[in-house]
């Protein structure tokens, strides 16, 4: 049955150290971060107890090969709005709060693009004059590398692995043509022919299903790490997305998965299979093509546009709205914005992509790239281009490309800037947040389930937190008005 | 057109007329997006990186997840 939805973005940024000095991308990943936490009361360590990326939702755990190492010795913070700020393969990288809203996400998300600015700022005090690191939030460097954005939904765990993943592929597939960042040029290894690319990953993944997350990336990603009690909740992770500063894009992108996601669980997909008959080849060749006229084959042999199968998905969601309300989305008003949006960008997409400037990533960044080559008489090989693409991720404001655009905002700076500190009041982050604010010198780490604390000559105690959506202020708000110790805290929650 | 016709029987709140009333709208609105284009152009080199061709060149990222 459809569970309520909890929702997360972990976005690894690109980074480039600009100066005299060479620095290694992993060392100017970790100034960033320790410049960030230094600054700032309430950081602490992460706590690496629940870190399990070898087990597979299919059943298995890999006891050797590439799982990603978890490494210990880099920076690794907690903050006070319940985010985690850390370097992972030589990036610096922000993991949202769990949140129980798409929008709620989407203003987690944007405070970590304000995280990241900040931190920037603190590092360039730090390094010697003419010194500087710069962040990018992309997922490509035009050259073969892809650093991703995954995300994450809490899902009800009765769901069999194998359904949920058939289910939801097509839509994995088919959702960049709104929730791509767009991109000069193709990086699919032995094929060159696009020219400019709806989403800057789809180059990158090369198996239907899997566990890898470095290389041979999958479209349906099988870690099984649920953060929570993992007999009732699993964490789809998904990590197909393109990183946004389309606040649009995120909206979406976030929005209809988590929706769709109702659809699987509840077993409302109805009799037509939407089921890609080649998922990999699909979604390099809807990348490929910025005209959308690309169809692809579903098993059953008909061929579809990337549009119709989201017509398709939409048709399926809109029905299921009328019929069970999307209270699980985060609340039915929200899922009802999300379903009015989906129409409206497919219905831009489909009569002139170009109205859509204001409102996607990728269309955004087309148009631009075109009227700049209309006017100089380049081409899309002119390093301009490759500057002007590259900079639309700037996150200096002064350098930004996407800034100077001014694409809808969804959310208010008021709201972004209040969530740099303070976590979503709605799920356990809420409590991690709080402890940190009041705490944080009596708390050794923290992680997504739990907290340990040093009290002092005791053993440490670790308060576990395996529900996402308990731990909020409506429930535990007055307890921590009534504490003014966290040996008051612990004594309250009976541990 | 079997496609067009899938379409219409799934998404029912787009129908034709619609649509009608639309595409004026989503002409001007393409004109008006299509002139703020033309202005920022006017001052976008003044964003760009000073050697674009160094600056492309050197943005090389390790892979990551």
């Amino acid at each position: 049955m459809a569970i309520a939805k909890v929702y997360g973005i972990e976005t690894e940024y690109g980074i480039q150290a600009v100066g005299p000095r060479e620095q290694n991308p992993t060392g100017a990943a970790s100034v960033l971060v320790n410049a960030y936490a230094s600054e700032r009361a309430g950081a602490v360590s992460w706590d690496f107890d629940d870190e399990t990326p070898g087990v597979d939702a299919r059943g298995y755990v890999r006891e050797t090969g590439g799982a990603p190492e978890v490494e210990r010795h880099l920076a690794n913070t907690v903050l006070t709005n319940g985010a985690r700020f850390y370097v992972d393969h030589a990036h610096p990288e922000y993991s949202t709060p769990e949140c129980s809203s798409p929008r709620q996400l989407l203003v987690h998300d944007r405070a970590g693009e304000l995280v990241l600015q900040r931190a920037m700022t603190a590092a360039r005090q730090l390094l010697p004059a003419g010194e500087e690191i710069v962040v990018y939030k992309n997922n490509s460097d035009g050259k073969g590398n892809s650093y991703g954005c995954h995300e994450n939904y809490l899902v009800d765990r009765t769901v069999p692995f194998p359904v949920l993943a058939r289910r939801i592929c097509a839509h994995l597939v088919t959702r960049q043509i709104y929730t791509g960042a767009g991109k000069v040029g193709c990086e699919e290894e032995g094929r060159t022919s696009a020219a400019f690319e709806v989403s800057q990953r789809a180059d990158f993944f090369e198996e239907e299903i899997g566990l890898e997350t470095t290389l041979k990336r999958p479209i349906v990603n099988t870690r099984d790490e649920p953060h929570s009690d993992a007999t009732r909740y699993r964490r789809l992770h998904v990590i197909t997305g393109d990183a946004n500063l389309s606040e649009v894009a995120t909206f979406l992108k976030v929005g209809v998965t988590g929706l769709l996601l109702l659809l699987v669980e509840d077993d409302a997909f109805g009799e037509r299979e939407l089921v890609l008959a080649q998922p990999v080849r699909a979604i390099h060749d809807i990348a490929h093509d910025p005209t959308l006229r690309t169809t692809v084959e579903l098993v059953d042999g008909s061929r579809l546009t990337a549009l119709d199968l989201q017509w398709e998905l939409y048709g399926l969601a809109a029905k299921y709205a009328d019929e069970r309300g999307l209270e699980a989305v985060g609340s039915d008003a929200e899922g009802r914005l999300v379903l009015e949006r989906w129409e409206r960008v497919l219905a831009g997409l489909e009569a002139d992509p170009s109205t859509l400037s204001d409102q996607l990533d990728w269309v955004a960044k087309y148009e631009l790239i075109d009227a700049y080559c209309a006017r100089h008489g380049c081409d899309l090989d002119d390093a301009r281009v490759g500057a002007l693409d590259l900079q639309y991720h700037d996150l200096r404001p002064q350098r930004s490309v996407y800034q100077r655009l001014g694409l809808e905002r969804l959310v208010s700076d008021e709201e972004v800037a209040a969530a740099v500190h303070d976590a979503p009041t709605t799920t356990r982050a809420y409590f991690r947040g709080e402890c940190l604010k009041r705490f944080a010198p009596s708390i050794v780490a923290a992680n997504w389930d739990s907290i340990v604390f040093d009290l002092g000559g005791d053993p440490l105690r670790r308060v576990p937190m395996m529900e996402p959506l308990r731990g909020t202020a409506e429930v535990i708000g007055t307890l921590f008005e009534h504490c003014s110790s966290p040996d008051e805290l612990l004594r309250r929650l009976g541990g | 057109m079997a496609e067009r016709e899938l379409k219409r029987r799934t998404a029912p709140s787009r129908e034709a007329p619609e649509v009608e009333e639309e595409a004026p709208a989503s002409t001007d609105k393409a004109e008006k997006l299509k002139a703020e284009l033309d202005d920022l152009l006017d001052e976008i080199d003044e964003v760009l990186e000073d050697n674009a061709e160094e600056f492309v060149r050197n943005y090389v990222q390790k892979g990551g997840q």
